[in-house]
């Protein structure tokens, strides 16, 4: 039975990071959207493979390998079912959600996007959304198309119907939250519309994963990204979903060893599903790292982190909206929106707002969030961002309120 | 600290910044930006009789590089050509007094003299070459 209300205090003695202090005060870290902390589980299982069972994979007899090639491939598995995948050959690692979208964008990409075709992006992508799929279209004389979003950051779902029936849309990709505004698009409404007009559709999941309950079996999209680091795993990890018919139909990314099933002279055969697209040795420690914050996932539930986000994104948005001079960013309602929440203070640049958070210990981002193409159509160079995970307390808002009043008292505002 | 940093000083030039603005007429046009931030500045410069008969500086960023800029260029105007060459990451520093800030705030100080290195390097390129690749070296500022 996973409990309904999330123990954050139990929580919090999980993470050794939170006990440091900055300036003399606890660390408030709000910036999940960029990497989450680690709890001892993760960062223990690391140093025990690298102490205890340290080996290549895949190829070895003796045991330490088996031992090293089981607990990886485990972690395989345990994303398989994170977000009920049909099989584990559906599952590729690669390094991050970039690597992932960049695998597709060559492999899938070059094989299925030519002249006068589009690629349909939307206007609250992160570059690692966009940069891949322009140097694509930049090869292959395609071009992209972008649905663009309201003032609320909400995207124009009008547009998408006649966007896609254009004959040569091979491609939608759009992130299911957006990382510098919190907003999630109705992703699965999207994939029908998609579908129905035989348009393949690619998830970045950088944000939903870690924070929605995601199920692909239930979306069925046909790609899907996303980066352990941001979900309490290591850096050095992220995963990229397919439709094993899709799979099967790309070419190689990476050509080397492991990812190939026969070598000669002057051809190769490739390995099976999912090892024709890991070529070389993987990040053996930090995948299994990562098998280890999916265990923990599982046991707080993400429906109960979901929740918890939901009541602390609601509080924050409460208290910030009664700042003079504030203006926020995204979708008013936290239902429709994740934990995070992009804003300025009256003429205070966000690099000023972070500098003086700084001093009381609160981790804030502030710039452009990888996401230009955003800002541009937000008007502002940039803002200052607050993200929020599972070991966030309503406490810790109170703090970072009484902070942004600090910050107001100081450039007398 | 950041008492310190945010004085009034400081505020008042980051809202009411001192010689800015474009030049059509300038002799010398150069931009940068700082890609961690996104803070921007182009700096203006007119000289003559080997002064710096007039500056203008434009931009946006935080208040620490467009006050910085705003200070640097009243630090100039009107002075010699020869005396702008020479100033140092520490007069900039001093002259805003912020001598304590942590590496990633002093690329956001220091931007608007690295862009103003950057002027007078190609303002020197044809008329002093042993000039301008000194200059050169010193816009290597972090
Ligand atoms: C929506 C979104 N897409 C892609 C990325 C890129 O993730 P990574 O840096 O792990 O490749 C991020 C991370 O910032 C993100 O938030």
């Amino acid at each position: 039975m996973q409990a309904t209300q999330i123990e954050v205090n139990q929580i919090r003695k999980d993470f050794p990071i939170l006990l440091r202090r900055i300036n003399g005060k606890p660390l408030v870290y709000f910036d999940n959207a960029a990497t989450t902390q680690k709890p001892s589980s993760v960062i223990t299982s690391i140093s025990e493979y690298y102490t205890t069972y340290n080996a290549n994979i895949h190829r070895a007899v003796y045991q330490i390998a088996e031992e090293a090639t089981n607990a990886f491939e485990t972690t395989r598995d345990k994303v398989s079912s994170f977000i009920n995948a049909h099989s584990r050959e559906e599952i590729i690692f690669t390094r991050n959600t970039t690597e992932s979208i960049n695998l597709v964008a060559y492999s899938w990409g070059r094989k299925n996007v030519g002249r006068g075709d589009t690629i349909i992006l939307s206007e609250l992508e992160h570059h690692s959304n966009i940069v891949p799929w322009q140097i694509l279209c930049q090869e292959r004389g395609a071009q992209i198309k972008y649905l663009t979003i309201d003032q609320d950051g909400n995207l124009d779902l009008s547009e998408l119907e006649s966007c896609t029936s254009n004959n040569n849309v091979k491609l939608i990709s759009l992130s299911h939250m957006s990382n510098a505004i919190g907003n999630i698009i109705p992703i699965k409404y999207i994939v029908k519309i998609a579908h129905s007009f035989g348009i393949p559709i690619f998830v970045d999941g950088a944000q939903s994963v870690p924070h929605l309950k995601t199920d692909v079996t239930d979306i069925d999209c046909d790609f899907l990204a996303f980066s352990g680091h941001k979900m309490l795993g290591p850096t050095g990890v992220g995963v990229l979903y397919a439709k094993k018919k899709i799979l099967e139909e790309m070419n190689p990314f990476i050509g080397g060893g492991d990812m190939i099933k026969e070598v000669h002279k002057y051809e190769t055969s490739y390995n099976d599903l999912p090892h024709k697209f890991e070529g070389g040795t993987p990040n053996i420690a930090d995948v299994i790292g990562f098998g280890k914050a999916l265990d923990y996932l599982n046991k707080i539930g993400i429906e109960n982190i979901r929740r918890h986000e939901i009541e602390l994104t609601k509080y924050a948005l409460e208290e910030m909206s009664n700042l003079k001079n504030i203006q926020l960013y995204g979708s008013p309602d936290p239902y429709q929106r994740g934990g995070i929440i992009s804003f300025n203070l009256g003429d205070i640049h966000p690099h000023d707002l972070a500098t003086i958070l700084n001093e009381e210990a609160i981790a804030i981002r502030s710039g452009h969030h990888c996401a230009q193409v955003l800002m541009e159509k937000l008007e502002v160079p940039a803002t200052s961002r607050a993200s929020f995970y599972i070991y966030n307390t309503i406490e810790e808002i109170n703090i970072f309120i009484n902070a942004l009043h600090k910050a107001m008292r100081l450039f007398r505002l | 600290m950041s008492d310190d940093i945010y004085r009034e000083i400081i505020l008042d030039h980051y809202r009411n910044p001192r010689n800015k603005g474009k030049m059509t007429d300038a002799d010398v046009v150069i931009h940068d930006s700082n890609p961690l931030c996104g803070d921007q500045i182009d700096i203006y410069l007119k000289v003559k009789d080997g002064d710096i008969d007039d500056i203008k500086f434009d931009g946006r960023g935080c208040a620490i590089s467009q006050a910085s800029a705003s200070m640097l260029t009243e630090m100039i105007l009107k002075k010699p050509l020869t005396l702008a060459k020479d100033i140092s990451k520490e007069d900039i520093l001093e002259n805003i007094g912020l001598t304590n800030l942590g590496p990633a705030r002093i690329k956001c100080a220091l931007l608007s003299l690295k862009v103003l290195k950057m002027g007078m390097v190609k303002y020197y390129e044809d008329k002093e070459p042993v000039t301008a690749e000194k200059l050169e070296k010193d816009s290597n500022l972090y």
